[in-house]
This record gives C-alpha cells, structure tokens and sequence, in this order.
C-alpha cells in the first residue's frame, strides 16, 4: 500500500452531493423554501416600495424646489389672531434674494353652485383674493383656461383650484360655468392644476383684490403670503422675513416652508418600513426554524444515506458539509425565489402608483446573503447530528 | 510498508476481541485470527447473533477492535487516524449491503459513482469508471436507470459495482442474496464467483449455509469464534 490515504471530495462534487437531497425531494425542498423566499419577498419588496416612494418625493421636491416660503399671521401676546400690514408683500418684495412674492387673503363667505345651496355648506373651500404674483410663487398653472392676471383683478371671475374645482362639480369651461358667491355671480374663467405644496390652493376659488373689494367689501390685509427665494438664500430670508412683513411685531409673523411637509413624509414612512422590515425578520426566522425542522427529519430520514456514504469513505465532516450545505441551498433558493417575488411586488406597486421604480442593490445582495446564513445557521445542528452517527448502525435497517 | 515478495494478504485479523460496554458486557468477538489471501473468496457463514456482524463492521473498518490488529494489505487500521481510515474505506474496501441502500433520484451510474466519490476524483472520471464496472456486471443497458425502475436483482448488481468500481483489495458483501429470489440469488452467486474468477478478493457473511458452501472458502463463525 502507497503511503497513507486521505479521503477527499473535490469541491464541485461537494457542492453537487449538498444538492442530492433538494434534488430527490422537490416537492419538500419547494414548499420549505417558500417560507425563506416570503421573508425574503416582503423585505425586498418593503425596501423596495419605499425606496421608489422615496424617489418619487424626492424627484418630486427637486421639481418643486425647496425655496418656497411661507408669512402668516400668528396671534399677538393676548392670544388673539393679528393682521399683517397691506404693505408686507411689497416689502417683502423688496428683499434682494426674493424672487417673487404673492398674497392671499381668506374671505369670510362661501362659494356654491347656485343660489339654492345654504350658505352654510361651503364644502369646505376657501373664497380667496389673491394676487396675480401669487400663481407665478407658487407655480401654479391653469389646467384650463387661464390664471387671475392684471386684465382679469377688476372683473368678477374667479379661478378654480383643483379641489374646489372638482367639489364644485366644474370640469371644463365650455358651457361658461359661474359660481354664487355673497349675493352675487362670479364666472369662471381658470381650473388649475393640482399643486403638491399648497393644498390650501388647490381648495380655494380665487378672485382678483380689485374685484374683492369692490364687490365683497374686503379689507386687503394678506392672510398668507408665498415667497420664492434663491435656492441658496433660503434660510437668509426666513430669517429677515418676520421682520420685513411686520416691523412693528416681528414675533407676530409665522413663517413656514410648505416642503417641510412633504420631507417630513419621508421620516414617517421610516417608521413603518422599520416596522414592516420586522415583521419580514419574523417571518425570516420562522422560515429558518422550519428548515432546520426539516433537515432533522431528513437526516432521522436518510441515516442509511449517511451509513453508506461513511462506507465509501466519506469523513464526519463531509457529512457535516453535506447538509450544511444542503440546508444553506435551500435557504438560498428561497432567497433567490423571495428576492425575484418581491422586485415583482415592489415593480407592480410602483407601476400602479405610477412611481420611478427603485430596487436597492444592498436589499437584494442583502436578501440572498441573508438566506444563506439562515440556512447554514439552521443547518448546524442537523448537520452535526447526521456526523454523529455510527456508521455501523446506520448501514442496517432499523 | 512497501508491496514484498510474497504480497501481504488482503486482509489480516490478529487477536481481535469486541466487547460493548453495559450492564452486562456482551463479548461480540473473542480472540480472532484471519488471513484472508489477495484473490480469496471467502464465506464467513454463522447463525444470527453469532457475532459476524461485528466481524464484517470490524473488517469493514466501521468500528474499532476493542483489543487486537486488523491490517488490511499489511496496512494497521488501528494506527490510523478517523479521516485515514474514511480513506482507507474509500479507495481499498467496497461494500455491498443486504438491502442495496442505493441513493435514490439517482442513476444506476451515479449511484455506482458515488462509489468513487471520496477518492476526489472528478465526475467526468468517476462516470467513465461506473460505466464500465456496470458493463462488467451486465448492467451496460440500464446505465441511466433510477433505482426504483430496477428489479431487485438489478439492484444488487448495481450495489456490487458500486464496491468494485475502484478496485478495493477487498470486497465485503453482507447477505448479498438475502433479499432476492432463489434465481436471482443464482445469477449473483454466479456474478460473484465470476468476478473472484477476475481477481477480485471477495468476503460473504452470510447465515446460509448453502450459500457458504458454493465458496471456495468457509469460515465459521459462532459465539464471538472463528472455526475455520
């Protein structure tokens, strides 16, 4: 005999023998890799559909920019709400990096169909006037129709925002739709687009100042101004602009950024996709204790498989090799089955919200490696199990 | 340990006893010697609980001698450590069990394959060895079979191919006939002694003595002794 012998397995064959028991056992080795591939599916495709949630507000932000403010009144030392001074927008206006500025102010009436709906249901719309300033800050543009401009301020037309628009019941300006608003009737000359950052917008009927006070009898004191400013001069504004709008109670101005909101939105769905991402670790977990469940009753299954194998010479450890790779296998065919099931989830849900569709490389690499860890963790102890056996007991019949 | 003039034997016992341990011991093996010649065949035949199982787990490698030498072509298996011996098992002993215990899902020539597959030899080389080994039992048209598509008497023919395919030193086959009918058991008597007839050294534990008694050879094995 020539020198001393070593038993070995080349790696392909190892890899190839870890298959044997998926392979003879399809049926088993699909419905246990399905717990795996749910975990797997409902984390990618969580990671999935809120990073193309994600993309979404953000190219959306991009698109309308973050350099929009807002001046409102607050409410004075003895809690009452104040008025801002007429003069605010001008002087806002006066601010270098300011772009542009527009003035709104709230009417206290409703706008209705016709004369016979009580005043009372306003359905919940604002009657504005507004500046013509106002829809060039904000962005706004006539979806049909046209905006209140400076040929428009003096006659009594109004424009729509989407949401007034749509619960006044007005979709097109074909059939010269007008709207009763105080005693009297205003035509409607605009419908606007939708406006992400200014849904207070998108639920007024607006009309010219000229026009207000002549035939409501307003007081021009802005309720609510927007100012667009440099992008790059954004928080030098918001600091000036208290004082600029009100000099003499600069603490009595509330100033906001309307795309704080929507960024805002971003962190709440943190929370909810930490919560989702959990309950996918769950459902993880319960997949890798189902597999190595499975393994057990293989190897308790297979003793005589083993018997044999250590007959023709396979070491303890190749068979501990053998089903921690047959256990690592399955898991990661689950990955693969899971990752694939949830790009399909997250490309459907985007494409349903009609969103950019987003799949983070780190939540599908991530997912895979995952499975195969779970599945080596799970295969462990069946693993070390089927090694432990005598090979002399397992090549009889029990 | 070089290959002398004349060969060591395929396989010799010396002294060997097998106690497990309990409440009460049961001395499966008492004092046996056995040289088994390269190109033996050999019947070790004895009633059950005789103590030949033990005897073919000892020879076989999967158990240890509890005292006593077991040197298989003048190689101490005692002296050599659990991965030598998975080794030894894997390229100078083949096995042939009463129940097949082929791999299922597998073809007759992978599960002949399998036989070589600790050796690290590659797959491509493995299956041009079982196809020949499967010709020479007379299986070169059911290569690609699965098991459970082949007679019982195929079945063995596969096993036995499975242990010869490498050329051990030493086939060991436990009950070969023991799960086949009485024509069948005939064909592998035959396969057998036509195979030992090639040059292969071949073991039978049996309990059958008509079987025993076709072989050249016999031992007898009873309460843990060997008569020979």
């Amino acid at each position: 005999m020539k020198g001393r012998m070593r038993s070995h397995v080349n790696a392909v064959d190892q890899i190839a023998t870890g298959t044997h028991g998926l392979r003879a056992r399809r049926g088993r080795t699909l419905l246990t890799a399905l717990g795996i591939a749910i975990g797997i599916a409902s984390m990618v495709s969580v990671l999935g559909i809120s990073s193309s949630s994600r993309a979404e507000l953000v190219a959306e932000l991009n698109a309308l920019g973050t350099n929009l403010l807002a001046v409102q009144p607050g409410s004075n030392t003895f809690g009452e709400t104040v008025q801002m001074p007429e003069a605010a927008p001008d002087m806002i206006r006066r601010i270098g990096p300011v772009e542009s500025a527009g003035s709104l102010t709230k009417i206290n009436t409703s706008a209705r169909r016709n004369e016979h709906i009580p005043t009372t249901n306003g359905q919940g719309l604002d009657v504005v006037a507004v500046e013509p300033d106002l829809f060039v800050t904000v962005g706004a543009k006539p979806a049909v129709g046209r905006t209140i401009d400076d040929s428009t301020e003096e006659l009594p037309v109004v424009v729509l925002g989407s949401v007034a628009a749509e619960r006044l019941g007005i979709r097109s300006l074909a059939d010269g739709p007008r709207v009763f608003i105080s005693n009297r009737w205003f035509d409607v000359v605009g419908i606007l687009e939708p406006l992400a950052l200014n849904p207070d917008i998108d639920r007024s009927v607006m009309m010219g100042y000229p026009a207000a006070v002549r035939e409501l009898g307003i007081k021009p004191a802005a309720t609510q101004i927007y100012v667009r400013t440099d992008q790059d001069r954004v928080e030098a504004v918001r600091a000036v602009l208290g004082r600029t709008a009100s000099p003499g109670a600069p603490n009595e101005v509330q100033v906001s950024r309307p795309s704080d909101a929507l960024e805002a939105r971003t962190k709440v769905d943190q929370n909810l996709q930490n919560l989702l991402l959990g309950l996918g670790g769950v459902a993880l977990l319960v997949g890798g204790v189902g597999i190595a469940n499975v393994m057990v009753i293989s190897v308790l299954e297979r003793r005589t498989e083993i018997g044999v194998r250590r007959a023709l010479g396979a070491t303890r450890r190749h068979i501990r090799i053998q089903f921690v790779l047959e256990s690592s296998l399955l898991s990661a065919l689950g990955g693969a089955l899971g990752v694939a099931l949830g790009i399909g989830v997250t490309i459907a849900y985007a494409n349903s919200q009609g969103w950019l569709i987003d799949i983070p490389p780190l939540g599908v690499g991530g997912g895979v490696a995952a499975s195969l860890l779970i599945g080596a963790i799970a295969g462990l102890y069946p693993a070390a199990k089927a090694a432990r056996l005598d090979p002399a007991d397992a090549v009889r019949p029990m | 340990m070089s290959v002398a003039n004349p060969p060591a034997p395929a396989l010799q016992l010396r002294g060997v006893t097998k106690t497990f341990d309990g409440p009460t011991p049961v001395h499966a093996l008492r004092d046996v010697d056995l040289i088994v010649e390269q190109g033996e065949l050999v019947a070790i035949a004895g009633p059950s609980g005789s103590g030949k199982s033990t005897l073919l787990n000892v020879i076989g490698t999967l158990d240890r001698p509890t005292t006593g030498s077991v040197e298989i072509e003048g190689s101490d298996a005692a002296k050599l450590s659990d991965r030598e011996l998975a080794g030894l098992r894997s390229q100078r002993i083949g096995f042939v069990f009463q129940h097949f215990n082929l791999l299922g899902g597998m073809s007759a020539t992978d599960n002949v394959a399998t036989g070589m597959l600790y050796q690290g030899r590659r797959a491509a080389e493995r299956r041009r060895e079982a196809r020949t080994v499967l010709g020479r039992v007379g299986l070169g048209h059911r290569l690609d079979a699965k098991p459970a598509t082949l007679s019982g008497g195929e079945r063995q023919r596969v096993a036995i191919a499975r242990a010869l395919v490498g050329d051990p030193a030493l086939v060991l086959a436990d009950e070969p006939t023991g799960n086949l009918d009485s024509s069948t058991s005939e064909e592998i008597i035959d396969l057998l002694l036509g195979l030992n007839a090639e040059g292969t050294t071949i073991l039978v534990i049996t309990h059958d003595n008509e079987l025993a008694g076709r072989m050249p050879r016999q031992v007898r094995v009873r309460d843990g002794r060997v008569a020979a």
